[in-house]
């Protein structure tokens, strides 16, 4: 079981970041083992559609659960139809937030709670 | 000839002066009445017309082929609006963000990928009297107008006068319904945001090399701000409309402003006589 | 932290007006001016620009003449017919797409940073704005409204401020859509007009598609009571409240044309519909 955390800095200890599209790393913990891994989010790069570049990240690593404080409408969905969870309001550190989501205290989200910020293009 | 009716600022009465420009040409013209303002189509409200034909508006979007799809990954990567990703067992498509620029289907090294349609909305046309009107519709949650707007476009006649009614703004979609114009009638009125935004459409018109002229709508006879920016600019100032509650009502009620104040009817016979004239409209045939 | 978002189907009915308003009265906000293409909220506000960064839209395609070989492919693929004899690419009409770029068998094109518009942050005597400003003719006024949501979010965060009064662009299109998506409330600025209902009736149902919480506030409500009604039957079959009603009133535009919000300039029952407008809005929001 592979969570995914949006993250500012690499590490297992890092702040969170509010982020999805644009948040600079991801921290993925395996559950099972708790080891866990950095991971730099390329979709940062990207002008435009960063969250559905970075939700394409996340579907080639294989994970299973991704924990965000605000997710836009595309990502959400490319998230939902490759079957990854999303579940949303962290807050605090990467290890704080996988230990809220093991006791249950995050809500899943099935619908985007942030703008779209790569706009539609061509408005 | 095409003259398109423009404004920086919504709701300066656009629509007004461009259904009651048309139904004061018809006494003497052909005319065709197009709204180009497709995220909003108001036009009919105005001149009520009689519908004899619609049509579907499509933009291509990729189709794919599952079986032949191997799952490479080229067509998300080459996308440069993020609209498809590579899911384990299908590719996903994101319509809104899809620009159908083609470059999914030409380098998919499979042949997974062909050209599909996708339906952005309606293109009607009917007949008010003796005035011809297209207007375009958009589905709603639909992010992409400009190709709706070529579409009625498409329907311009040449030989008649034309008049665009166009949306609000300088952005992408106003440059595609004013482009080509031969004259761009700028409506504004005198408030400081009418100024402010007589001063991007201006750009905008100019900036397309279409000769522009402005039209006052909702004047309380101060209309200094507009007058000093028309002669700076080296613009006609064309007309001035007062500013008329009954007018107003008229318009919510849809009786266009000249039924209501038929003696504006000069000022229309007034543009008229200007644009025949030619000074500042390149004649389009 | 509350979002509070402003729309209205059609421009002109008075959205910019009553965010000046409401600017007035609400404190401890952050305010943002989201109709790039013609924001006009500052021209109320009487602003001090604090800072100016510019905005890059999607790259633009460019040939080197120098690398091009001239086989025309590009010619051929541009499905936006962007590229011109000579393959000279025109910026209005190019896209962004990148296929001449990914298909050049001679690597002459290249994908070049494209300056758009430029984000603005100003002061004001009712607090910080955010605004921007669109180039003329440029095509990414959603990506344009997100970034000026993005930084009064971030701004209102800094500062601890409860609330975003965000005066949002007309229309359905992209900017609109841009503006809806994870706003608390929508409020709909609404005209009793002819195509009012019709309008509006765009608006709640975009607000609906993207899971928005919507209210209405029918300006001029006076004008033409019996179309005022026919609002007030729509927002009861979309189960959206109507929470403000406005007179026609000349002395508005007296008041915006001397570059002042209304509330200080304007007759009573005017004043009186936009206390009893924000009175509600604050319920909604659940603010203090």
């Amino acid at each position: 079981m592979k969570v995914a955390v949006c993250a500012q800095d690499n590490h297992i200890d890092a702040r969170v970041d509010q982020r999805f599209g644009r948040c600079p790393y991801f921290v993925v913990v395996d559950l099972n083992s708790g080891d866990w891994e950095g991971l730099q989010n390329t979709g940062t790069q990207s002008s435009g559609g960063a969250g559905v570049q970075t939700a394409q990240l996340l579907v080639n690593r294989g994970v299973n659960v991704v924990l965000v404080d605000r997710i836009g409408p595309h990502a959400i969905e490319v998230l939902g139809r490759a079957g990854i969870q999303v579940y949303g309001g962290i807050s605090g550190t990467v290890r704080q937030s996988v230990e809220a989501y093991r006791q249950g205290r995050l809500s899943l989200l099935s619908r985007a709670n942030s703008p779209s910020h790569g706009g539609m293009g061509r408005g | 000839m095409i003259i398109a009716v423009a404004s920086g600022k919504g709701g300066t009465g656009k629509t007004t002066v461009a259904s009651s420009l048309a139904l004061v040409a018809a006494e003497k013209r052909e005319v065709l009445f197009l709204d180009c303002d497709v995220e909003e189509p108001n036009g009919h409200i105005m001149l009520k017309p009689h519908w004899h034909k619609k049509e579907t508006v499509r933009v291509p979007v990729p189709e794919i082929n599952r079986e032949k799809c191997t799952f490479c990954g080229t067509c998300a990567e080459v996308c440069a609006f993020h609209a498809l990703v590579v899911l384990p067992q299908e590719v996903m498509l994101l319509p809104t963000m899809c620009h159908g620029c083609g470059g999914c289907w030409h380098f998919c090294p499979a042949g997974a990928i062909s050209p599909g349609w996708r339906e952005i909305g309606q293109v009607e046309e009917g007949s008010s009297g003796k005035i011809g009107f297209v207007h375009g519709r958009l589905n709603v949650g639909e992010a992409i107008s400009p190709p709706l707007i070529q579409a009625v476009k498409e329907r311009i006649r040449p030989g008649i006068l034309n008049i665009i009614d166009a949306p609000p703004g300088t952005s992408c979609p106003v440059v595609r319904a004013v482009k080509g114009a031969d004259f761009c009638l700028l409506v504004t009125e005198p408030t400081p945001f009418g100024l402010h935004d007589l001063e991007l459409a201006y750009e905008m018109a100019t900036g397309l090399g279409v000769p522009c002229g402005v039209a006052v709508n909702r004047s309380d006879g101060d209309d200094s701000s507009i007058r000093r920016f028309c002669h700076n600019n080296n613009i006609p100032l064309l007309f001035q409309l007062p500013q008329d509650r009954e007018v107003a009502r008229g318009y919510a009620r849809g009786i266009p402003a000249i039924e209501v104040r038929p003696e504006w009817k000069e000022h229309f016979l007034a543009l008229l006589a200007f644009l025949e004239r030619g000074g500042y409209a390149r004649c389009a045939n | 932290m509350r979002e509070l978002v402003v729309l209205s189907g059609k421009g002109g009915t008075g959205k910019t007006t009553v965010c000046g308003n409401l600017a007035v009265l609400a404190s401890n906000k952050v305010m943002a001016d989201c109709d790039v293409d013609a924001a006009n909220l500052y021209l109320l506000l009487d602003p001090v620009l604090k800072s100016s960064s510019p905005f890059y839209g999607l790259k633009k395609a460019s040939i080197n003449r120098e690398k091009c070989m001239g086989c025309n492919l590009c010619l051929h693929l541009c499905r936006y017919d962007a590229i011109r004899p000579g393959f000279v690419v025109d910026p209005v009409l190019c896209e962004g797409c990148a296929i001449c770029y990914h298909a050049c068998p001679c690597g002459a094109v290249e994908m070049i940073e494209h300056l758009a518009g430029h984000l603005f942050l100003s002061d004001t005597r009712y607090g910080y704005l955010v605004h921007a400003r669109l180039g003329i003719a440029e095509d990414n006024s959603g990506k344009l409204v997100a970034a000026v949501r993005k930084e009064a979010r971030r701004l209102a965060e800094e500062e601890k401020k409860e609330l975003i009064i965000t005066d949002g662009p007309p229309g359905i299109g992209c900017p609109a859509i841009s503006c809806l998506s994870g706003a608390d409330l929508v409020l709909v600025v609404a005209e009793p007009t002819f195509s009012g209902s019709h309008d509006l009736e765009r608006v709640l149902e975009l607000a609906k598609h993207f899971g928005c919480r919507a209210a209405v506030c029918i300006n001029k409500w006076d004008l033409e009571p019996e179309n005022s009604h026919a609002l007030e039957s729509l927002c009861s079959r979309h189960s959206v409240p109507v929470v403000g009603y406005l007179p026609y009133d000349e002395s508005v535009m007296e008041a915006v044309k001397s570059g002042r919000p209304v509330i200080q300039e304007c007759s009573g029952s005017m004043k009186k519909g936009i206390l009893a407008l924000w009175g509600k809005l604050k319920t909604l929001l659940e603010l203090r």
